[in-house]
């Protein structure tokens, strides 16, 4: 017997051979390969476009590649859409829950499961997965009362029930706290043991280098590497990702010499604008000149209520909670607050930041109209609009097709670059911004990081709102945690830890 | 073999321009199957239709006198549309902007000046806008849906109309028909020989003015972010109730204009049946003109011809004057269905063998 014979008495659960995707004139898959051996936690590793999202689809159904095979237990395998790969065992859950708000956690898993299965069983058998995989769920809790630890639970659920062979999680930890992502992990674990496998999507390196047994790294599309992560270094991951060494943010000073107050919230409190959002509660924060604050926590915690509140998209009654510059700002609109100096960047960049199909040039009158000399007598001029836009994307860089291209058609990062570039471009006394480097690479995500910082050191008041927390210990001086709407009081980053952190992303910070 | 839609990377430019003009192909053919099923040629019929009313000097003005309504409220209709304010009700404000033209001009009867001319003109714009109001602030306020309220304002002011004319204010020496007497103020005409009065010089202009505030203008800006991304128009500060407001109070003093014109200008009287369905046909007009303001001037003339057409169709080729209505919805049908092709392609795909 040869070693080839060997080899194969291993046959891979599953194998993707030569696959390529193409989307238009985009080749999001050019010839990638993977094997998931049984038993193994695979990670799947790339930047944000570098085509993970496009390989799991067609593994899962959704999409049809254009050429090469896929295999399952080494017999080919056609799947024309996920009913089919559910049939043959796979499962798979998303990083968007699609569960519905008002029904509870039975009933959520029921609507997954064929019609004549009575509720009480699979009550029953919620209850028995869930201890069987330290799953802690309560079948009979209404979805919208669930953090977003617990709701993925539900999925993670729902997904095993059918029983798959192998189990594919799109950025499961990306919207946990690290203790919750530590539960996970536990529970990961049992998965492979018991022999079901699991294709694990990150870009996060140190969770993949700890729990994965095998990982693909693609980049643009291209298969680049397949190697254990184990034996690598998180910064030869990152090479592979992203195909040369990133930048670390320069602190100019280390000390920082905090200037006057310049925004200020004074006991903010807001009731629910419907069932499903977060109600504020006497948040109080003083941001200076010269330092960058930032707002940590698990998303849907109050963070969108929050900016909103920040921004003028919604007012309070008592004009003095909201202070800019020392004047009260709380009953003015948001272009009133750009006029006192503050400028916003939304965490949603499309159709929030932006106007999808509108150009740049128009999209720099969006927030611009009444404060950067492009309106005069009601009339637009569209041709300084244009030269603005020009200014901002050679400033940081926007790569775009042609020169004023519609803000949809640019990529996430690109399309980020200008959003923070516009707002920055005007030099704004306060600058407040909503994960500034959400789904954006790393080359660009050090940009606008570094642009963040000097903005601060040169006297304005940053407060950043973000879930990402090596972001925020990269740049924040201070670092508060929104939970359930309330905010902890921002300390010195340098005497927050990542633990400390967490419990209060958690919650345990509130006896006080 | 099956035909898919696959959704197009970006809008596809020359689709844009395309659709509209495919759509209207594919009226003419629809058009030519329903004469040739009436046992007319179709290719005459289609001259008759769509060709003959501009071959004379007459018939060619008139279409002027027709599209003008139709533009006035198109236009405004489009703003609606562009802001995402849902206004189908430009029939009722064109009712009732035409009654309060109509009334002013009757309390005015035995003088005549100037002033009492433009005074009609503006009784119409008012009362135009007045009805439109309604639904829009019922949307901002009690979050009602403006495509119910307006439609439904519709049937009132039709209501409205027919018993003003039909009492107080019918003609005595009318022969108890349905009309006013003949007004003393009229909107003058300006095109010596033709029924084209100064209604239609306002169209013009509104156009022009409509396509400078829509690709100028901070306010044209501010429809278009709310329309296409409510949220980031939020985000500039633009104000969504306030555009409501707004658009729907243009486009009901624009189909007032209208109505004040066809009956002060046009007709120099008010007779039942009023309006015809016009100010729906307006609604083709706006869709078909792709809300564009230079668009919607040239789809007015279109649909004005449909008309003339109609009329001569059935004195010449005796066929119902209900066929001007099955072509409008037709064009309308199909102006609607393309655009589709605006964000997808069609693709023929072959059956894939089931999977295993």
């Amino acid at each position: 017997m040869s070693s080839a014979a060997v080899q194969s008495d291993v046959v891979p659960l599953m194998e993707a051979r030569s696959i390529v995707k193409i989307f238009g004139t985009l080749r999001a898959n050019d010839g990638v390969d993977l094997k998931i051996m049984p038993h193994e936690i695979h990670a799947l590793l790339g930047e944000n476009g570098a085509g993970k999202s496009t390989l799991v689809k067609m593994l899962y159904g959704l999409l049809q590649p254009n050429e090469g095979e896929l295999y399952w237990q080494g017999q080919p395998l056609r799947l024309n859409g996920p009913a089919a790969a559910r049939a043959v065992g796979i499962g798979m859950v998303f990083q968007h829950f699609s569960l519905f708000e008002n029904l509870n956690v039975a009933e959520n898993v029921a609507l997954a499961m064929p019609a004549n299965v009575p509720l009480r069983t699979i009550t029953e058998k919620i209850a028995a997965v869930s201890a069987a995989y330290g799953l802690p769920l309560d079948p009979s809790r209404p979805v919208h009362t669930l953090s977003v630890g617990e709701r993925q639970r539900i999925e993670i659920v729902r997904c095993l029930m059918q029983d798959p062979k192998l189990i594919i999680l799109d950025e499961p930890t990306s919207v946990l706290t690290p203790q919750e992502a530590d539960q996970l992990f536990v529970t990961l674990e049992r998965i492979a043991a018991e022999g079901r496998s699991v294709l694990y999507i990150s870009h996060r390196l140190a969770e993949v280098k700890r729990i994965c047994h095998t990982a693909t790294v693609l980049r643009h599309g291209k298969l680049v590497a397949s190697c254990d992560p184990r034996k690598e270094t998180a910064a030869s991951l990152a090479r592979m990702m992203v195909g040369a060494d990133i930048k670390s943010v320069r602190h100019s000073a280390d000390e920082v010499r905090p200037g006057p107050v310049r925004f200020e919230l004074d006991h903010l409190s807001l009731p629910p604008a419907d069932l499903h959002a977060v109600a504020l509660k006497d948040v109080s924060l003083r941001v200076h000149g010269g330092e960058v604050v930032a707002i940590a926590g698990v998303a849907g915690n109050g963070q969108s209520e929050l900016f909103a509140a920040l921004s003028g998209e919604v007012t309070v009654s008592d004009s003095a909670v909201v202070r800019i510059d020392a004047k009260a700002a709380g009953m003015l609109g948001v272009t009133e607050r750009r006029k006192l100096g503050a400028a916003f960047v939304p965490e949603e960049r499309l159709g929030h930041a932006s106007a999808p199909r509108l150009a740049l040039s128009q999209n720099t009158l969006l927030t611009g109209h009444a404060t950067a000399g492009l309106v005069s007598w009601g009339l637009v001029n569209l041709g300084k609009a244009y030269e603005q836009a020009m200014t901002i994307s050679k400033a940081f860089d926007v790569r775009k097709g042609k020169p004023d291209p519609e803000a949809g058609s640019l990529s996430g990062g690109n399309l980020q670059k200008f959003v923070v570039g516009r707002e920055m471009l005007r030099e704004p006394g306060v600058l407040i911004v909503s994960q500034p480097t959400w789904g954006v690479d790393a080359g660009a995500s050090a940009t606008i990081r570094q642009a963040l910082v000097d903005l601060s050191r040169r006297g304005a008041a940053v407060l950043v709102i973000s879930q990402d927390l090596d972001e925020i210990f990269e740049i924040a001086d201070r670092i508060g945690v929104i939970h359930d709407g309330r905010l902890s009081e921002p300390e010195p980053a340098k005497a927050m830890t990542l633990e400390k952190i967490g419990l209060l992303m958690g919650g345990a910070g509130h006896a006080h | 073999m099956r035909i898919e839609l696959q959704r197009r990377a970006e809008r596809s430019r020359l689709m844009l321009v395309a659709s509209p003009l495919i759509a209207i192909a594919l009226t003419l053919v629809s058009a030519a199957i329903i004469f040739a099923l009436y046992g007319k040629a179709p290719v005459d019929a289609l001259y008759v239709y769509f060709i003959k009313p501009l071959t004379s000097q007459r018939t060619a003005l008139e279409l002027i006198v027709k599209a003008t309504p139709l533009i006035l409220m198109a236009i405004g209709l489009s703003l609606c549309y562009l802001s995402n304010n849902w206004n189908i009700g430009a029939e009722g404000q064109y009712i009732f902007g035409a009654m309060c033209a109509g009334g002013t001009a009757l309390l005015f009867q035995g003088t005549t000046s100037p002033f009492i001319v433009a005074l009609i003109i503006l009784a119409g714009m008012l009362g135009g806008a007045l009805w439109a109001l309604i639904p829009a602030l019922l949307k901002v306020k009690a979050n009602t849906n403006e495509i119910l309220t307006s439609l439904m304002l519709v049937y009132v002011a039709d209501k409205l109309m027919d018993y003003v004319i039909r009492g107080p204010w019918r003609d005595p020496k009318g022969l108890n028909f349905p009309l006013t007497a003949d007004f003393d103020n009229i909107i003058p005409v300006i095109v010596p020989h033709s029924r084209i009065h100064l209604g239609s010089a306002f169209a013009a202009l509104v156009v022009v003015i409509t396509a400078v505030l829509l690709w100028r203008s901070l306010k044209g800006f501010e429809i278009r972010v709310l329309g296409q991304a409510p949220r980031a128009g939020l985000f500039a500060g633009f104000s969504p109730a306030r555009m409501t407001i707004f658009v729907f109070m243009v486009s009901g003093a624009l189909a007032g204009l209208a109505g004040a014109g066809e009956a002060a200008g046009t007709l120099g009287q008010i007779s039942l049946p009023f309006a015809n369905g016009l100010g729906f046909t307006a609604i083709i007009v706006a869709f078909l003109g792709r809300l564009n303001p230079i668009g919607i001037l040239f789809a007015g003339l279109l649909l004005a011809l449909s008309y003339l057409g109609g009329e001569a169709a059935q004195i010449s080729l005796k066929v119902p004057i209900g066929i001007t209505k099955v072509i409008q919805g037709m064009l309308l049908f199909y102006v609607l269905a393309c655009d589709t092709l605006i964000l997808y392609r069609l693709r023929l795909v072959r059956a894939e063998p089931k999977a295993a």
